[in-house]
Parts: structure tokens; C-alpha cells; sequence
């Protein structure tokens, strides 16, 4: 009985706890969900800021009322040439720079996990650099280095007797380069990322498998390699959410919201921010934030379905 | 709005990895080969951005082109501070930082310890929703966002970026790994029976534990909002608010590129940082891979 008195006493006093956790779902509820949802509400309308700061002027319902257009936006976006340009364009950048990406830092991590090798602590510090530069310094020092006439790359061609590149003006060309900028930034970080999975693989996998007399190439394979499984799902989660919302570095390689003369490297996120921020079309950018978040929610799905495979052949 | 690097610390419950000899050997020199070219990719960009940014921008187009570093960089650096207000907006970038860092790691060490140790209804679901949180397109709110700032005239004002950003779901999952890993329950039991308030314990016993992972949690936000570029962006106009990557992208405005002071303000928008990262380098390659996923 005193038991349960002491228990419900010691309950009754964390609840204090609800008011610590308080300030995260009163700050996203402000700056999360409300955006969100409005925004969403937006996309219904042919909303400019006039018409924003008419309505916030004069709290009169009908100037709203006179703006809801339906869906047309969703109609205009569904046959705009421009944004399934950016939908082609994201995703291609996103597996030029993914992909490869994986494989090197898994191969640097394999290299990193030698317990013999000297200065650990200095490789693994320096590859680390990276990724604390901005992107926007990466964009600008990569925008030089394949400048068509005067980049490094171009000259070190020259030198090898090759014609100059178009990094800039040819569509693939330009989403090699820009996966270059997104590769240099985050190559070390991932591959920080599978040394520490790789470490945390039992040792006696390996001991097991050195008295089974594997060979170096069959440990990766059938020892290493399914270890990382969670891992490797992780950063292609991690890399799809973050090469959808890729934005500053087409910015800066092109200097326009454009993406290029052509649109070669038009993103979702650059075509939103052109409609909403440079032709001031708020209702239309919102209308391609849904379009981008019905995107994320897809490929998310497809990413679930993946891993559940995955997870069920490991069980099997 | 400064969205932390993406790791996620989804078991930092695993011990600090020690590295256990399970291999006799040698390390052949082709992986000090290799690993010095990459750390040669990961320094060379720094060192081009000064080759270029101390030649000037005629130089660039000279063929072969200049490799070591001329002797114009303070002619540029001048250049720069006559353009825009640049020292200013590395002394914003870090008042604005530092206030985020700070009120985010509190916020989030709070709402971690409640979420890792406390007793309360619908913990779970809590924790599900906050994780479900970080998978939102950050840029879906942008619009409505803008928006509110301009209703509350806090445009070039900076709690335009300040109050958006004081805490995160990032921080505050991390938070909560930590505290769960790192702070026994007998501990905690302790200060009860001894009659402490729970945010006396909070206080006394969990704060000096998780000091460590809270600088890791600190300088991830900093160098978060450093490099933030687009809200900053939107809501700053008057140059002397300027946060520095919106001093340096203020630069870049003519047709014509003009490499030479791109490169300089790049340089000098990243110098704080890589001081910096003297001093916390080896603290942060922890972080990283306390926080990785394994398995």
C-alpha cells in the first residue's frame, strides 16, 4: 500500500517532465506545423504578397475568397515542362553523387579500420575538414575549378591533349560537376560514418571466418557488407532527403535560379524558390512544395519497402 | 532552419569504439598512398581558394595559371570590406550563433532527460513523432514562414533567425541517446530518495554528465547556423545584418564573375571555422562516430 503511495508520488512528480518537453512541441507547432498546414492552404490560391498584405491589413475574408483558384495550381503543375525538368534533373544529380560516393567511403573506411595503421586520429580529423566548409564557399571554389576557360580541370585536359569540357552548358557535364561539389563535402563524413559501423562488427565474425579460411574479398563480402546493412539504408535515407532539397550549390554554380542557360540544373528546390521569392507567385511555390513533398513521401515509401526486403532476407 | 549535419545517433548507446587487434600485419604503403591523396583532395580546395584569391583576378586568366600564392590578398580583402560590410557580418554570424547553440542544447538536454529517464504518459509516441519530425521538407514552410517575419517586421532583425531556430528535433533525439546511455538510473534514484526536485537532479547530476556530448550537440548547431544560407538569405537586406554567407553571395552580383574576391570571401567566410576546428576537431570525428548508425 505504501509502496504504491511512494510510486504514484514519485509518477505524480515527473510529470514535471511534460513541461521540459513543452518548449520543442510549442516551437514546432509555430514554426513546424502551422507553416506547414498554411502553406499547404496556400497552394490554393493565387497568392501574391499584395494580396497577402491586403488581407493582413484588412482581416476582410472575401479579398481571400476572390483569390481561391481550386486546384488550378496543382493543374498548371502537372503539365509544367519546368518542374518535371527539375523532378529529372534532382534525381539524376542525386545518383551521380550518391552512388559512387558509397563506394569510396566504404572504401577509405575499409582502409581507416586497419588496426596497425599509424596517425588514426589524423586522418580521420583531417578527412573530417570538409565538411564543415559552407556549402556556398564549396559552390564558389568548385565554379572556379571547372570554369570552362580557365578551371583546373579544363587546363589539366588541355595538358592531356582533350578538348575543353562544357561543365557548365552540357547537362551531364554540369550534374557531374555539381555531384563533385556535394561528393568533396560529405565523402569524409560518410566514410567517418561506416569505420565506426565497421568497428562495431564483432570481432569473432572475422576470427571465424580468417579460420574458415576466407579469403580478404569474401570477408567483405559475406562478413563486412551485410554488418552494414542498417547503416547503408541509413545514409541512402539520409542522402535521398538531402539530395531532394539540393539547392545552394546549382545557385552558385549557375548564379541564377535558373539552373543553367538551358535549365540543365534546375532542382526542385531552386524552381520553388524562383517562383516564390523572384516572380513573387506564393500560391504557385507552395503548390511545388506539396508536388516536392508528395516526391519525399514516395520515395520514402520505396525506401521502407527496400529495407523491409532486406531486413527479411536477413532473417531468413 | 540550420539543419545540423545528418547524423543520426540511433545507438549512441554503443561504448566509444576501441580498436581491438584481431589481425596481425603490416599496413601496406598503398593505404598511406591512398589516404594521403585524399587528405590532398580535402586541402587543396582550401589552398586554391588562397591562389586565387591572392593573384588577382587577372591572373586567372594566364596560361600556364599562377599555382602558388601571389602577393594581392590584402589589396582584395580591402576590396571586399569596401563592398560590404564583411568583418560586421562574421561578428553577427557569431552572436547569432552562439545564442542558438546555447538555448539549444539547454531546451534539447531538458526535453532529452524528461524523454530518457522520466515517468510520463505517452513517451513513446512522443519520441516517434520528433524523429518522424526531421523527415519534413524544411522547405515546405519557407513560404508561410517568410511571410510571418515580414507581419512581425522582424525582417534584418535577428530573431528572424534566432526564434526559428532555439530548438530542433535533432537535439533533441540526440540529447535523449545520450542521457539514456550515459546517466544510470541508480543515480537518479539517489537524489530522489535523498529528496531532490527533479530539476535540482537535472541540475546537479545530469547537466556535468552530459557537459561533453552537449558541446558536440553545441558546435553541430554553430556550425549549422554558419553555414546557412537560404533562411538568412530571405530575411536579412540591410548589409549590415548581414550574416556572412549573405555577405559573401552579396558580392557575387554582376555578370561578370570575379574570382579572385569570390575566392577571398569564401576563404575568409571559412577561416573562423577552420581555427576552430584546431581546437575541436578530434572532439567532433568523436561526435560523428559516437552518433553513427552501426550494424
Amino acid at each position: 500500500m505504501g509502496r504504491t503511495k511512494q510510486v504514484s508520488a514519485i509518477a505524480r512528480q515527473d510529470r514535471i517532465g511534460l513541461l521540459y518537453v513543452a518548449p520543442f512541441f510549442v516551437h514546432f507547432l509555430l514554426f513546424g506545423a502551422i507553416p506547414i498546414v498554411f502553406t499547404t492552404f496556400l497552394a490554393f490560391f493565387n497568392a501574391d504578397m499584395d494580396l497577402y498584405y491586403e488581407f493582413m491589413d484588412t482581416f476582410d475574408p472575401g479579398v481571400l475568397g476572390n483569390a481561391f483558384i481550386g486546384f488550378d495550381n496543382f493543374r498548371e503543375l502537372g503539365t509544367d515542362p519546368y518542374f518535371w525538368l527539375a523532378l529529372k534533373n534532382t534525381f539524376s544529380i542525386w545518383a551521380i553523387s550518391t552512388i559512387p560516393q558509397l563506394i569510396v567511403a566504404f572504401g577509405i573506411a575499409s582502409l581507416l579500420a586497419n588496426p596497425n595503421l599509424r596517425a588514426s586520429v589524423f586522418w580521420r580529423t583531417l578527412l573530417m575538414v570538409p565538411n564543415i566548409t559552407s556549402v556556398l564557399a564549396v559552390a564558389i571554389v568548385f565554379q572556379q575549378i571547372f570554369d570552362r576557360d580557365f578551371g583546373m580541370v579544363n587546363t589539366l585536359l588541355h595538358y592531356l591533349g582533350r578538348g575543353p569540357v562544357e561543365w557548365t552548358n552540357e547537362t551531364m557535364p554540369s550534374h557531374v560537376a555539381i555531384s563533385m561539389m556535394i561528393d568533396w563535402r560529405w565523402l569524409g563524413y560518410n566514410s567517418l560514418i561506416f569505420l565506426a559501423a565497421i568497428l562495431a562488427i564483432p570481432k569473432e565474425l572475422y576470427e571465424s571466418a580468417s579460420l574458415d579460411g576466407a579469403s580478404r574479398w569474401q570477408v567483405t563480402r559475406f562478413v563486412t557488407i551485410p554488418q552494414l546493412r542498417n547503416t547503408i539504408t541509413f545514409m541512402v535515407v539520409m542522402g535521398t532527403i538531402g539530395g531532394l532539397g539540393l539547392f545552394v550549390e546549382p545557385l552558385i554554380y549557375g548564379g541564377s535560379y535558373d539552373g543553367g542557360a538551358n535549365n540543365q540544373f534546375l532542382t526542385m528546390t531552386l524552381y520553388l524558390y524562383k517562383n516564390a521569392f523572384l516572380n513573387m507567385r506564393l500560391g504557385y511555390g507552395a503548390a511545388i512544395g506539396v508536388g516536392i513533398t508528395v516526391v519525399v513521401i514516395l520515395v520514402s515509401i520505396v525506401n521502407f519497402l527496400i529495407t523491409r526486403r532486406i531486413a527479411s532476407e536477413d532473417s531468413k | 532552419m540550420a539543419t545540423p549535419t545528418l547524423n543520426l545517433p540511433v545507438s549512441a548507446a554503443a561504448k566509444p569504439v576501441k580498436i581491438k587487434k584481431w589481425k596481425r600485419g603490416t599496413v601496406s604503403p598503398g593505404t598511406y598512398v591512398a589516404l594521403g591523396f585524399m587528405v590532398f583532395l580535402s586541402a587543396f580546395p582550401f589552398y586554391w581558394m588562397f591562389v586565387v584569391a591572392s593573384n588577382g583576378s587577372d591572373a586567372i586568366a594566364k596560361i600556364p595559371p599562377a599555382l602558388v600564392p601571389g602577393s594581392t590578398f590584402s589589396d582584395v580583402v580591402q576590396e571586399i570590406n569596401d563592398m560590404v560590410p564583411f568583418w560586421q557580418s562574421i561578428y553577427n554570424t557569431m552572436f547569432v550563433a552562439t545564442v542558438i547553440s546555447v538555448f539549444n542544447v539547454f531546451f534539447s538536454a531538458l526535453a532529452g532527460f524528461a524523454l530518457a529517464k522520466l515517468r510520463m504518459p505517452g513517451k513513446k509516441q512522443m519520441l516517434t513523432f520528433i524523429i518522424g519530425t526531421m523527415m519534413l521538407p524544411a522547405q515546405l514552410g519557407v513560404i508561410f514562414m517568410f511571410m510571418v517575419m515580414s507581419w512581425l517586421n522582424w525582417i534584418n532583425d535577428f530573431r528572424a533567425l534566432i526564434v526559428p531556430a532555439i530548438v530542433g528535433a535533432f537535439g533533441v533525439f540526440w540529447m535523449r541517446q545520450i542521457v539514456d546511455s550515459q546517466i544510470p538510473n541508480e543515480l537518479l534514484e539517489a537524489a530522489k530518495i535523498d529528496g531532490a526536485s527533479v530539476f535540482r537532479t537535472f541540475m546537479n547530476i545530469v547537466v556535468p554528465a552530459i557537459l561533453p556530448a552537449s558541446f558536440v550537440l553545441g558546435l553541430f548547431t554553430f556550425l549549422g547556423v554558419w553555414n546557412d544560407y537560404l533562411w538568412p538569405s530571405l530575411v536579412l537586406n540591410d548589409s549590415n545584418r548581414y550574416t556572412v554567407q549573405v555577405a559573401i553571395t552579396a558580392l557575387n552580383q554582376s555578370y561578370v564573375i570575379n574570382y579572385a574576391r569570390n575566392m577571398a570571401a569564401a576563404l575568409l567566410g571559412t577561416a573562423p571555422l577552420l581555427i576552430l576546428f584546431i581546437f575541436v576537431g578530434r572532439r567532433l570525428v568523436a561526435g560523428v562516430m559516437d552518433g553513427a548508425v552501426k550494424g
